[in-house]
C-alpha cells in the first residue's frame, strides 16, 4: 500500500474512532467515576488522592448500597422491565404479520407501502406521544372508542386501568404509547428480512405436503430469528430507559428507571446517585446490548 | 372461498388497522389543530386563530429558529462522521479495536437517550471546569445530537457500501486512480442517494430530539421540542397542535419529494450502468 493509502486508512479509521472514544466512551467512565465520589458543595471529592505521601482511594459506595437496599429502586427497575417487555412483545405480535404481509403484497405497491410506515417515523416522535395525550383523555376519540366497544371493562378486570373512564396515566396508557411509538422499529427489520426470503422453500414444503400452517412455523419463522430478534433488541433496549413517554403518558403507578434517573438529576440535583442509576440501567442492558451488537455485526458481514 | 382469499384479505384487513394505529394520532393531530374552542377535544367549528398565534410566540419561534440551526450543522457533521466510521468498518476488515469500534458506532442506535445525556454532560462540566471551555449551549447540545445522528447515518451509508460491486473500485484503481480520487470519483457519486436520506434522517432526529437537548442545554438555550415539552407536560394546548400540524406538512411534503427524487436518480443510474454494461 502507497504511504498515502496508509495515511487514509489511518484517518478513516482514526477520525470517527477518536470521536467516538472522546464523547461516548470516555464519558461512561466519569460517570462510573462520579457515582462512587463524594459530591461537595459545588464539585467532586477526587476518588483518588495522594498526599503527604499517602495514595488514598475513597470509594463512596452508600449510592449502590442504596440502589440495592431501597425497595423503591428495585422495583422501579423491574417495572421498567416489565413494561419493556410487554412492548416488546405487542410490537412483535402487532409487526411480525404486519410485516410479513407487507413483505407479500405485490411488488409494485411495496415501495409504497414502506413509504406509509417510514413516513411517521420521520414526524417528530414527542408530538405523536403527544397526540396520544388528546386521544385518550375525556372525549378523545380513542377514548370513545374504548367506551364504546366495552374494552374498558376488560383492561379494568386485566388492572391496566384504576377505573372505567380513566385511560390516560395509567399503565394501559404507557405501554399504549410505547407499543405505538417502537411499532416501525420492529416492523423495519422484519419487513427487510422477510422480503429478501427465498419463496421457492415455501413452495418445496407445499410440495413435500406441508399446509401452509405448518410451513409458516416450520420454514418462514425460522429463517427471520435474525429480524425478530434485530427487532426485538431495537424495541427492548431503549424502553427500559425511556423516559419521554412514561412523563407525557404515564403516571404515579408506571415509575419507570428513566424517570428517577432524571429526578435525581434535575430535581434533586444529585448527581453520583443519577450516575448511580444510569451505571445499574447499563447493567441491566448490557446482556441485550451484547446480543443486538452480535446480530448486527452478523448482518452486516453476511452481506458483505 | 378458499382459504387463500380468506388469508389475502386477513393480509389486508392488518395491514389496513395497522397503518390506522400508524395515522390516527397524527390525523388527530392536525384536524384540532383548526379547532375552534379552548376546551380539547370538543369540536367548536373550524378556525386559523392558533396560526394566527404562533406567529406572535415568540419562546417557540426563538426555539425553531436555534433547533434548525442545530439540525442543520448536526445532519451535515453526522454524514461526514457517520461515511468515514461506515467506510472505516466496510473496507477495513481487521485493524486493532474494530469490534470495540462497531460496538461503539452501533450502540448509540438502541441506547437509552438519558444515559448517553447525562455521560456526555457530566464529561463535558468536568471539560469546562478544567479548561472553561464549552460553555452549555447551542455547541453542546450539537455534539449530542451529532453522537446520536452519526449511528444512524453509518447504518443507512453501511447498507449502501456493501451493496456496491467492489469490482467498480478494483477497475478505477487499475486505471491508476489515487485511492482518494477512487472516493470522490467512484464510490461517492454511487452512495449519494443513501447520503442524501441519512442528511434528512438525522436532520430530523436532531429536530426532534428532547432527552439529550435537556441534558446539554444551557440557559438561553431552549429548542422548540424543549418549549413543546413544557407546555405538554402541563396538558393539552392547541399552540402544539398548530405547530405539529406544520411540521407535520413540511416533513411529509420533504419526504416524498426527496424519496420521489432518489427513486428517479436511482432509475436514471441504473439505465446509465446497464447501457455501460451493454457498450462494454
Amino acid at each position: 500500500m502507497s504511504r498515502a493509502g496508509r495515511g487514509g486508512r489511518w484517518a478513516v479509521i482514526g477520525i470517527p474512532y477518536f470521536w467516538l472514544f472522546l464523547f461516548f466512551l470516555l464519558p461512561f467512565l466519569i460517570v462510573l467515576k462520579i457515582s462512587v465520589s463524594e459530591m461537595e458543595t459545588v464539585t467532586f471529592k477526587d476518588v483518588l488522592t495522594f498526599k503527604d505521601g499517602v495514595l488514598a482511594l475513597s470509594l463512596k459506595l452508600s449510592n449502590y448500597v442504596s440502589l440495592v437496599q431501597d425497595d423503591l429502586y428495585f422495583l422501579t427497575y423491574l417495572s421498567s422491565l416489565k413494561y419493556a417487555a410487554v412492548t416488546t412483545v405487542l410490537c412483535l405480535v402487532i409487526g411480525y404479520p404486519f410485516a410479513y404481509f407487507m413483505a407479500r403484497a405485490k411488488a409494485t405497491i411495496q415501495p409504497a407501502l414502506l413509504m406509509l410506515v417510514m413516513l411517521p417515523f420521520w414526524t417528530s416522535f414527542l408530538l405523536r406521544v403527544y397526540a396520544w395525550k388528546g386521544l385518550l383523555s375525556e372525549n378523545g376519540w380513542a377514548a370513545d372508542f374504548i367506551a364504546g366497544t366495552g374494552l374498558d371493562r376488560l383492561l379494568l378486570a386485566g388492572g391496566l386501568i384504576p377505573a372505567q373512564g380513566q385511560l390516560m396515566n395509567t399503565p394501559f396508557s404507557l405501554v399504549l404509547g410505547m407499543t405505538y411509538t417502537y411499532l416501525p422499529f420492529m416492523i423495519l427489520p422484519l419487513y427487510s428480512n422477510l422480503a429478501k426470503m427465498d419463496l421457492r422453500l415455501l413452495e418445496a414444503a407445499s410440495d413435500l405436503g406441508a399446509s401452509a400452517w405448518v410451513a409458516f412455523w416450520k420454514i418462514t419463522v425460522p429463517l427471520s430469528k435474525a429480524g425478530i430478534i434485530a427487532g426485538s433488541m431495537l424495541v427492548f433496549i431503549p424502553c427500559v430507559g425511556e423516559y419521554v413517554i412514561p412523563e407525557l403518558l404515564g403516571g404515579p403507578q408506571t415509575q419507570m428507571i428513566g424517570r428517577t434517573l432524571w429526578d435525581e438529576f434535575f430535581s434533586n440535583n444529585d448527581w453520583p446517585m443519577a450516575s448511580a442509576v444510569a451505571v445499574a440501567m447499563v447493567l441491566l442492558i448490557i446482556v441485550p446490548l451484547a446480543i443486538f451488537n452480535k446480530y448486527q455485526a452478523e448482518a452486516t458481514e453476511a452481506r458483505a | 372461498m378458499n382459504a387463500a382469499v380468506v388469508n389475502r384479505w386477513f393480509g389486508r384487513g392488518w395491514l389496513s388497522l395497522g397503518f390506522v394505529f400508524l395515522y390516527l394520532p397524527i390525523v388527530a393531530l392536525v384536524l384540532y389543530s383548526f379547532n375552534n374552542s379552548p376546551v380539547p377535544n370538543v369540536w367548536r367549528g373550524f378556525t386559523l386563530k392558533w396560526y394566527a398565534a404562533l406567529t406572535t410566540d415568540t419562546e417557540m419561534l426563538a426555539g425553531l429558529w436555534l433547533s434548525l440551526k442545530i439540525a442543520f450543522f448536526t445532519a451535515c457533521s453526522s454524514v461526514v462522521l457517520g461515511t468515514l466510521a461506515a467506510v472505516a468498518l466496510v473496507k477495513y476488515r481487521r485493524f486493532t479495536g474494530r469490534t470495540l469500534f462497531s460496538g461503539m458506532v452501533n450502540a448509540p442506535l438502541v441506547m437509552p437517550e438519558v444515559i448517553i445525556g447525562l455521560s456526555l454532560l457530566l464529561m463535558l462540566v468536568s471539560m469546562q471546569r478544567a479548561t472553561g471551555f464549552p460553555e452549555r449551549g447551542m455547541l453542546t447540545i450539537w455534539m449530542g445530537h451529532l453522537l446520536l445522528g452519526m449511528a444512524y447515518a453509518a447504518v443507512i451509508v453501511q447498507a449502501r457500501l456493501q451493496d456496491l460491486n467492489p469490482q467498480l473500485a478494483e477497475a478505477a484503481m487499475d486505471l491508476g486512480a489515487k485511492p482518494w480520487q477512487v472516493f470522490s470519483l467512484v464510490t461517492l457519486p454511487m452512495i449519494s442517494q443513501a447520503l442524501m436520506s441519512a442528511w434528512l434522517l438525522t436532520f430530523t432526529l436532531s429536530l426532534d430530539d428532547v432527552v439529550l437537548s435537556a441534558f446539554l442545554s444551557g440557559p438561553g438555550a431552549t429548542t422548540m421540542p424543549l418549549v413543546i415539552f413544557s407546555r405538554a407536560r402541563l396538558g393539552l394546548n392547541p399552540s402544539v397542535n398548530a405547530i405539529a400540524t406544520l411540521i407535520v406538512a413540511v416533513v411529509s411534503v420533504g419526504v416524498i419529494a426527496a424519496s420521489y427524487l432518489i427513486a428517479r436518480r436511482e432509475r436514471i443510474h441504473a439505465a446509465e450502468m446497464a447501457a455501460a454494461s451493454r457498450a462494454t
